[in-house]
């Protein structure tokens, strides 16, 4: 996936950063090695990891654009909730551990900044219109699955949001797929959390533009000190289950959402 | 009571009718038609649940099966539309002649989910099920309904023996190394709690599925299981009323993405499928439209949160 040369400006696009400020500055050191002219993060900024008040000067001071998850809009309003739009009680207890630990600790000087980021955001790269979102363009919490997104579905999304180029993140492991017609949708993963293939990297997208006025999309994985994070998980008491999933690459809650043929490429 | 009247014995099954006018009707807007669920085997079944909220058996043809080409045509009207997944159900869509060239038609297109109660289930159906799921490169889920975890919590309400007949199809499927979810219809109180849904996910585990499911639902107290306890009150229409419904709610409800395409046309809803006034058209471009909440059956979705989904 890596032998991909670049002759047009080459764009960074992650989401799910999850508290994990580890992995956030990996992500932007590895961006900026290969090259990144922009960086867009797709929202979902706490949750699962510790410290949430980590993340926010990464961000801003090393210029991402950022915009709005459910996560930063229930944190923002201060709701009782994530609103991830889970179903299952089982993943609901462990959301909602997560969601009340960063809510307490999550400076009330973020909440303004966290609500007014943008729910959607629209670019150009090349000569394609991209629009980027957190879950669908529709739905700031859909679920957008490889296995459980057909190409007539997406299609039709992209033909009613008016892009060429979709890139949503919330589900948590990424993939790609070209249309027939040339259109492209990317679901770029999370950085804050381990894609539930039993490797500890993350995954973020770089997307890059062709001669033409094309793009294309790469997917790359990225190495933290995952240790580090494991420890601080630890130290601030956030569930063993958690850092299960941190230490070994596997998912170990919000396992119900998973569509069967993703959830059976995982360990639980 | 000294005359009982065994609840399988076939009694003619009256159409549901509306017990709210469009007035009084929380009106339901079709937010865009995500999911299309076929009625695939009709009423046909091979069991008789006494809680059958559709009244399936293996004498009931009052909803035909579907043709096959006809199956056909509406998935085409489907992907024209851009729906995002697909559900079989019936009565026990396995009974169709053509059920898994259907299933491997649809998983063209889009993800399937196989309501099922598991029964037809045999080794090499199961074979059958994973050649399907390895080959899709969009997702084949399988649900199978059970209604408890031992034969004297199932049998009462599927049928005598129906528990080890489900219990070797689960085992069948996992073996095959396919991880269906389970469905429970909670017959009882209390079977939805949370000490028993973990009871019920270690039960899973113990039938060799390696990613165990449990999916808990409430009763819909029309059809068979009118007569098993009982239907709706006046008080519980009363709930439905001239409510203006939450987008949430909206969301929540099938009804708002979702179709019910049976022999008889398309349907607003897997649930009201004696509703002759459910029936929105012969086509899905037909079906496009909003519906109102007006059977009582709908206060279990909008009240108790219902979904078919999976």
């Amino acid at each position: 996936m890596s032998n991909v040369t670049a002759t047009g400006a080459t764009y960074a696009v992650f989401g799910g950063v999850y508290n994990n400020w580890l992995a956030l500055e990996a992500t932007l050191d590895d961006a900026a090695r290969r090259g990144a002219r922009a960086v867009y993060c797709l929202g979902d900024l706490g949750g699962f990891g510790p410290h949430p008040d980590r993340v926010f000067p990464i961000l801003r001071e090393r210029g991402v654009i950022v915009m709005q998850g459910n996560y930063d809009h229930s944190i923002g309003h201060d709701l009782g909730d994530c609103g991830c739009g889970y179903t299952d009680p089982r993943d609901n207890h462990y959301a909602q551990v997560s969601y009340d630990y960063t809510r307490a600790r999550t400076s009330a000087s973020w909440r303004p900044w966290l609500r007014e980021l943008p729910p959607t955001l629209r670019a150009s790269f090349g000569s394609q219109r991209v629009l980027m979102a957190h879950g669908s363009p529709r739905r700031v919490n859909e679920f957008l699955w490889e296995s459980t997104s057909p190409d007539p579905f997406v299609a039709r999304m992209m033909t009613a949001h008016e892009c060429d180029v979709l890139l949503v993140t919330h589900t948590g492991i990424p993939w790609q797929r070209r249309l027939a017609d040339g259109r492209l949708v990317v679901n770029v993963g999370a950085i804050g959390r381990p894609a539930n293939d039993g490797r500890r990297d993350v995954w973020y997208a770089l997307v890059h533009e062709r001669p033409g006025g094309g793009v294309d999309a790469e997917l790359v994985p990225v190495a933290y000190d995952w240790e580090q994070l494991a420890a601080a998980m630890r130290a601030e008491a956030l569930p063993a289950e958690f850092v299960e999933t941190v230490e070994t690459g596997w998912w170990t809650t919000c396992l119900e959402i998973l569509p069967a043929k993703e959830r059976a490429r995982g360990r639980y | 009571m000294l005359f009982s009247i065994p609840v399988t014995a076939r009694l003619p099954v009256l159409p549901l009718v509306p017990v709210l006018d469009d007035a009084r009707a929380p009106a339901v807007p079709l937010t865009a038609l995500d999911t299309v669920w076929f009625q695939l085997t009709g009423t046909l079944c091979n069991i008789a649940c006494r809680h059958c909220f559709i009244t399936c058996g293996p004498k009931e043809t009052r909803v035909p099966m579907m043709d096959a080409a006809r199956v056909r045509q509406f998935l085409d009207e489907a992907e024209a539309l851009g729906a995002r997944d697909y559900y079989f159900t019936g009565g026990e869509p396995m009974m169709h002649p053509e059920f898994w060239p259907l299933v491997d038609d649809t998983l063209a297109r889009g993800p399937l989910t196989v309501l099922t109660n598991g029964i037809l289930i045999d080794a090499d159906a199961a074979a059958r099920a994973r050649r399907a799921f390895d080959r899709a490169r969009y997702s084949l889920d399988l649900r199978v309904s059970l209604d408890g975890m031992s034969a004297e919590e199932n049998d009462p309400v599927r049928g005598k023996g129906t528990f080890d007949e489900i219990v070797a199809g689960i085992a069948q499927l996992a073996r095959a190394g396919l991880s269906p979810a389970i469905t429970v219809v909670e017959h009882r109180a209390g079977m939805a709690a949370e000490a028993a849904r973990t009871s019920f996910l270690a039960f899973a585990r113990s039938l060799g599925l390696l990613h165990p499911r449990v999916k808990f639902l409430p009763l819909l107290r029309i059809g068979r299981e009118e007569r098993r306890t009982h239907g709706y009150g006046d008080d519980e229409v009363a709930t439905l009323a001239d409510l203006t419904l939450a987008s949430e709610v909206i969301d929540a409800v099938v009804c708002s993405s979702s179709r019910l395409v049976t022999a008889h046309g398309v349907s607003t809803c897997p649930i009201l499928l004696d509703a002759p006034d459910a029936v929105l058209g012969a086509t899905l471009a037909e079906s496009l439209r909003p519906i109102h909440l007006r059977w009582a059956a709908c206060k279990t979705c909008v009240v108790e949160g219902l979904t078919c989904r999976t």
